[in-house]
């Protein structure tokens, strides 16, 4: 009502002039921002998830007659690495916030390495696989669904490493300037969630 | 006087703005102002619009007479498979899109979205999922209809189906780009004076609108994976002979594309619900009730998509399920309708365009909700499903719902667009012959359906030869009435009466800055004063705005 309710740290005086100069992504929502993405994205994995459960539901046989035992050692082993990251990966987010960017560093290194095994170790099992892309439904929704997920890990990988990357410079995150690495760890955590869901999906039920 | 404080320190001739005006080379740049990404929006999906009429009016040609005599049976295909997709991915859904664009940052007072690049992502996406569907007119067209069913779509042809599957890709990724900035920008960006019951009612609408875009569209982009996989990998997930189940196709593609009507409708009854007041001179009637009901459709749409499949073999408790949740879509609908009928009603009523075009959109999307409440009954659905009856049903919603829709919201905005106005004379031309052609061409369908003429095919039986005609008639007076709005829209954009920074006396933000608003909108936060809807309420405070005339063009 009053005048004085304006803001004046916006007044018009401040504005660049340069036509759409200031138009950039506002710094307050972006974590918001990718938690509605996030869910977004979770709808493709709840989809493929639920299509996965009416194939084995419609099939007499799941998996279908002649579908070769699954080897549980390795995924086993995969998957409480990519567990272990989720923790690891979060000391990095707690160093960051105590301004320890050596840390972090550190901690998002260790990361990084767990989940390149983690990728590695996959296309391992792909190659000792008895079965194909092609080989009956079964198959083919194990392969879409691990190679689907397995893209999110190659891109949470390139996240991290872009953290690195960036933290080079000195002071570039800071404790109260972090969004990149936070951004990347609730990516990481996003895409560890869906893995354990996968995991009791394909591998145990 | 307005609903704007702006401190006196500030004067009007001191504006920043002035060197930074908007030069036209902006609208082909990627440019993340929200006001621009609106215009574009707005701009590209009606000459999709136009590309996807022409096919319209070509389909028509072919369906004037009972043989395929027009052109062939496999090209008609790809024309009816091109004209449903280009009017749902590339019109009414960007079109909605292009309005929440240019309107949510105005009508919540900021500056932007929340985040423009993106935004402007989103837009270009559209323009290159739009060019890879209509490379199809070169390469091979699909031929298997919007839906794309397999295993039909697995036999129609590689390339036209790999390419519909990717540009839909492309599509979705944009939908749900832009539904993350609607979503956000509504939560997060209100002017701190604006509570979320002071919000205009198409902010309401498009969240419930973007929320359905977050849900649904992933689930079609799964499904459209998995199609991708079976075309061109050749595994087996939708083939039943390889194993696989093309229902489960089904399930997820209506899992988005039903809920893509109400995408589709949703901004619409938004905009609806904001003209009618504006040329009524009178407060929304139920407020509180349209913006709920919105959240309700927006949530009851998510979970009624197998009525679509009552004949796909879904067992009969689940059609129940179905049949029941889509009736009760009525209610909230209802309560829409009512409350705009509540609104005109005893209004002072200004029978401009914008009003034709809103009454229009009620009076036309009404029957289009009977005929949807009449099909969601199992019975009846089995005897039309795959008929007219179905053809003419969604065009009622989808034309006369968001067809009339968009153009309401066309005039209305277009002074604020542009800060010129639209020639009144032509608008109620465009109106008189988008009515006539509308309803003459969609009409008949009706009875053509339960006759039982089959949809989808270039041929049908002789005896439904005289009824067709008269459709055939209709969509081309539809075809001639985007003639006078095109000549009046490019006139009027460069040479038409200046309108003032706010015409009809209307009270929500994006008519209390300049027409057309500054580049930041805004100078300053603004401050709300009255509510978005308060006409004929006295404040003491303000001069009354109801108490003035809205201004009408000549």
């Amino acid at each position: 009502m009053q005048g004085s309710t304006i803001d004046t740290a916006q007044s018009p005086l401040n504005y660049p002039s340069e036509a759409g100069g200031h138009h950039e992504d506002h710094p307050d929502h972006r974590i918001f921002g990718i938690l509605v993405f996030l869910f977004a994205e979770g709808m493709i994995f709840a989809g493929l998830f639920l299509a996965y459960l009416t194939f084995r539901a419609v099939t007499p046989v799941w998996p279908p007659a002649g579908t070769p035992e699954r080897e549980l050692l390795l995924p086993g082993i995969n998957t409480l690495i990519l567990i272990a990251s989720s923790f690891v990966l979060h000391r990095g987010d707690t160093a960051i916030k105590n301004n320890d960017t050596k840390g972090m560093r550190l901690w998002f290194g260790i990361t990084a390495v767990m989940g390149a095994i983690f990728l590695a170790g996959q296309l391992y099992e792909y190659s000792n696989l008895e079965f194909g892309l092609k080989t009956n439904l079964y198959a083919s929704t194990f392969y879409v669904l691990t190679g689907f997920h397995g893209l999110h890990v190659l891109f949470g990988l390139v996240l991290i490493l872009a953290v690195l990357w960036r933290s080079r410079q000195e002071g570039h995150y800071s404790s109260s300037s972090h969004f990149g690495i936070e951004a990347a760890e609730i990516y990481w955590h996003f895409v560890d969630v869906i893995w354990i869901i996968l995991f009791l999906l394909l591998y145990l039920l | 006087m307005t609903q704007v404080d702006i401190p006196a320190s500030v004067p009007a001739q001191s504006s920043p703005h002035a060197e930074a005006e908007r030069k036209w080379t902006d609208f082909f740049t990627f440019n993340s102002d929200h006001k621009v990404i609106g215009i574009q929006y707005l701009v590209t999906s009606f000459v999709f619009y136009l590309i996807g009429g022409a096919l319209a009016t070509a389909i028509r040609t072919e369906l004037a007479t009972p043989p395929s005599d027009f052109v062939s049976p496999d090209f008609y295909n790809g024309m009816l498979t091109l004209h449903g997709t280009i009017m749902i991915f590339l019109w009414v859904v960007p079109a909605g899109a292009g309005l929440a664009n240019y309107l949510i940052p105005l009508m919540i007072g900021a500056k932007d979205m929340a985040f423009p690049k993106i935004n402007a992502l989103a837009f270009w996406m559209i323009v290159a999922g739009g060019a890879l569907l209509l490379s199809s007119f070169w390469l091979e067209t699909p031929q298997s209809g919007w839906t794309s069913y397999p295993p039909l779509s697995l036999v129609s042809g590689k390339v036209g189906e790999g390419i519909w599957i990717f540009s839909l890709l492309i599509l979705g990724t944009s939908s749900i780009l832009g539904a993350l900035n609607f979503v956000v920008t509504i939560i997060k960006m209100r002017v701190p004076s604006m509570g979320i019951y002071q919000m205009p009612l198409f902010c309401w609408s498009m969240l419930a609108a973007g929320l359905l875009i977050l849900t649904g569209t992933p689930v079609l982009a799964g499904a459209l994976i998995l199609l991708a996989f079976d075309l061109l990998a050749g595994t087996a997930f939708f083939n039943p002979t390889g194993g696989g189940d093309p229902v489960v196709y089904q399930h997820m593609f209506w899992f988005y594309s039903h809920p893509a009507v109400y995408i589709m409708i949703l901004p619409l009854f938004g905009a609806i619900s904001e003209i009618l007041p504006v040329h009524s001179r009178k407060p929304i009637f139920g407020y509180r009730a349209i913006a709920y009901s919105s959240m309700i459709i927006s949530f009851l749409g998510l979970i009624v998509w197998a009525h679509h499949m009552f004949t796909s073999g879904t067992p009969a408790w689940l059609r129940m399920f179905f049949m029941i949740a889509t009736m009760i879509i009525a209610v909230p609908t209802g309560i829409k309708v009512f409350g705009w009928l509540a609104t005109i009603w005893g209004g002072k009523i200004q029978l401009n365009s914008a009003m034709l075009f809103a009454l229009g959109f009620i009076a036309t999307f009404v029957i289009g909700g009977i005929t949807g409440v009449m099909i969601a009954s199992v019975p009846f659905d089995i005897h039309v499903h795959d008929t007219y009856f179905i053809v003419a049903h969604i065009h009622y919603v989808l034309f006369g719902g968001s067809v009339f829709g968009i153009y309401a919201a066309l005039y209305h905005w277009f002074p604020k667009m542009t800060g010129r106005m639209m020639n009144e004379t032509w608008g109620r031309i465009h109106f008189g012959l988008t009515f006539v052609g509308m309803n003459l061409t969609f009409m008949p369908m009706h009875e053509l359906g339960l006759l039982g003429m089959n949809r989808r095919v270039a041929m049908y039986d002789p005896r439904f030869a005289d009824l067709n005609v008269l459709c055939t008639i209709g969509s081309y007076i539809l075809a001639v009435s985007t003639v006078p709005f095109i000549v009046n829209a490019l006139w009027s954009w460069f040479k038409g009466k200046l309108a003032g920074d706010n015409p009809w006396n209307a009270l929500t933000l994006e008519w209390q800055t300049t027409s057309p608003p500054a580049i930041e909108n805004f100078e300053g936060v603004p401050v709300l004063t009255t509510g978005p809807y308060d006409y004929g309420k006295t404040n003491e405070a303000l001069e009354s705005p109801s108490t003035d005339t809205p201004v009408l063009s000549s």
